[in-house]
């Protein structure tokens, strides 16, 4: 016990190293939150170009362009990603490491709840499509009033669950030297050479978000199960 | 009101639709009656655009409703409401603004007059207390009243019937078919793909019978089921009445 104790303290006490952790959980939060937006809204374009194009024939460049990306996305590592998009794209520029991360892990994430949006939409019986285009609304107003506030529904679990999904993604921020909260932990581990204390610290500060944000979602499903009872 | 000339159809290889020519005066109510697969609610699905046709016009006040625009087909479908099989009612809007969404997104009506028309319309049918109600709630019976009630709401010149009767338990038939009567009566033009026969005889102004993509025969109701001259017809008549 004397051990336990005289490791947590040689691990986070000293020199402030719990530090290391408290910035890199904010690191780690700040790349969720944004990539999430970017990746919500780079998702629902690419989702309405694509199931657009599959249900009316249109679109046929944009869609192969978002073909190519979500084959490219979705075809490589998320590390390799990042490393193309920090040393490649912005090798030259100097940049904020944390807005590469945002943009990598986005563009990352859009290409997963693309295909989650677009399974939602897809998922909507015809017959609403139909029933909105005989009342003389076009195709935009329909989709804006009629579809995707369905498919939204529909997909709204298996969307949360992708936020949880990169939330941990986002560990491998450290590739680029960005602080976050893994690479606080390996940072405190280098220092004093003790493995167990910072990882596995780590290890629960990422479980105890995921099961907060596990519970939100298992609520949400129920509160929208409970509507579609109407 | 609607010119229907050399009206084709084809679904890959098959033509579905041949060769179809005819006429719909303002004011009548024409019942079509078929086989399943003769086509029927493809020709009705024309009517609108909600199937492409392969070649053939078809004239709405001026407008050949085959070669129309996008725009030109959302204001003639404005005018020409649907009714369908399945009712689709929109499941995540109340009965209220199932009834208003169009009207107020077209901008055809302040939000405050299609309330008022959607009320109007909620007594016309006969489901005043439902207006806060979600489509789930309802019975079959009820939805297609209020699938008729919402393709009333744009206060349309035509209204086209696609089997919507069809997917109803049989107790609920009555009241949806009592409705379009009372339509009818008022004056409506009706296009009517339908199976029941009652409801041709007593409700049409004309009975047609499809087959294989095109009408076979015709006819004022009474003279229609008398005396069907076309062997297909009798064969058809014999079988389901």
């Amino acid at each position: 016990m004397d051990g336990f104790i005289e490791s947590f303290k040689q691990n986070f006490l000293e020199n402030d190293r719990w530090k290391y952790l408290t910035n890199g959980l904010i690191t780690t939060l700040e790349i969720t939150l944004f990539a999430v937006m970017i990746g919500f809204v780079l998702g629902f374009l690419v989702a309405i170009v694509r199931s657009t194009h599959d249900k009316t024939g249109r679109l046929k460049i944009l869609n192969f362009i978002c073909k190519v990306y979500l084959t490219v996305i979705r075809g490589t590592p998320m590390v390799v990603q990042l490393l193309i998009t920090y040393f490649v794209i912005f090798g030259s520029v100097n940049i904020d490491k944390i807005l590469v991360a945002v943009m990598a892990f986005g563009i990352n994430s859009g290409a997963y709840v693309a295909e989650i949006v677009r399974s939602g939409i897809m998922s909507i019986d015809n017959g609403q499509l139909e029933a909105g285009r005989s009342l003389g609304l076009n195709y935009r107003q329909t989709m804006l009033y009629i579809i995707m506030p369905q498919a939204f529904k529909t997909v709204l679990p298996a969307l949360a669950n992708e936020c949880i999904v990169l939330l941990k993604e986002t560990s491998v921020a450290g590739y680029i030297a960005v602080q976050d909260l893994t690479k606080g932990g390996d940072i405190i581990r280098s220092q004093t050479y003790s493995a167990f204390m910072p990882l596995v610290t780590v290890a629960l500060i990422y479980l105890v978000m995921v099961m907060i944000l596990s519970n939100l979602v298992g609520r949400l499903e129920r509160r929208l199960a409970k509507n579609d009872r109407h | 009101m609607i010119d229907i000339k050399n009206l084709c159809k084809d679904f890959g290889e098959v033509r579905v639709l041949k060769n179809i020519t005819e006429t719909i005066e303002k004011g009548e109510k024409v019942v079509i009656i078929g086989p399943s697969g003769s086509g029927k609610s493809t020709f009705l699905r024309c009517l609108n655009r909600m199937e492409n046709p392969t070649s053939g016009d078809i004239i709405f006040d001026g407008v050949n409703i085959a070669k129309a625009t996008d725009k030109e087909i959302n204001r003639v479908r404005q005018r020409m409401g649907m009714v369908f099989q399945h009712f689709n009612l929109f499941p995540h809007l109340t009965i209220k603004k199932n009834i208003t969404l169009a009207p107020v997104k077209l901008g055809l009506m302040t939000k405050e007059q299609a309330d008022e028309r959607a009320e109007e319309l909620l007594k016309t049918v006969g489901l005043p207390d439902k207006a806060d109600e979600y489509p789930a709630r309802l019975s079959g019976g009820q939805k297609q009243r209020i699938a008729i009630a919402r393709a009333l709401a744009m206060n349309p010149e035509v209204m086209l019937f696609d089997e919507p009767t069809s997917a109803l338990d049989p107790e609920m038939v009555g009241e949806v078919l009592e409705l379009m009567k009372r339509l009818a009566d008022d004056g409506m033009t009706m296009v009517v793909v339908t199976h029941e026969m009652g409801f041709a005889r007593e409700v049409a102004s004309r009975v047609m019978f499809m087959a294989d993509g095109a009408i076979l025969e015709q006819n004022e109701p009474e003279q229609f089921f008398a005396d069907p001259k076309n062997q297909r017809l009798k064969d058809f008549l014999s079988k389901v009445l």
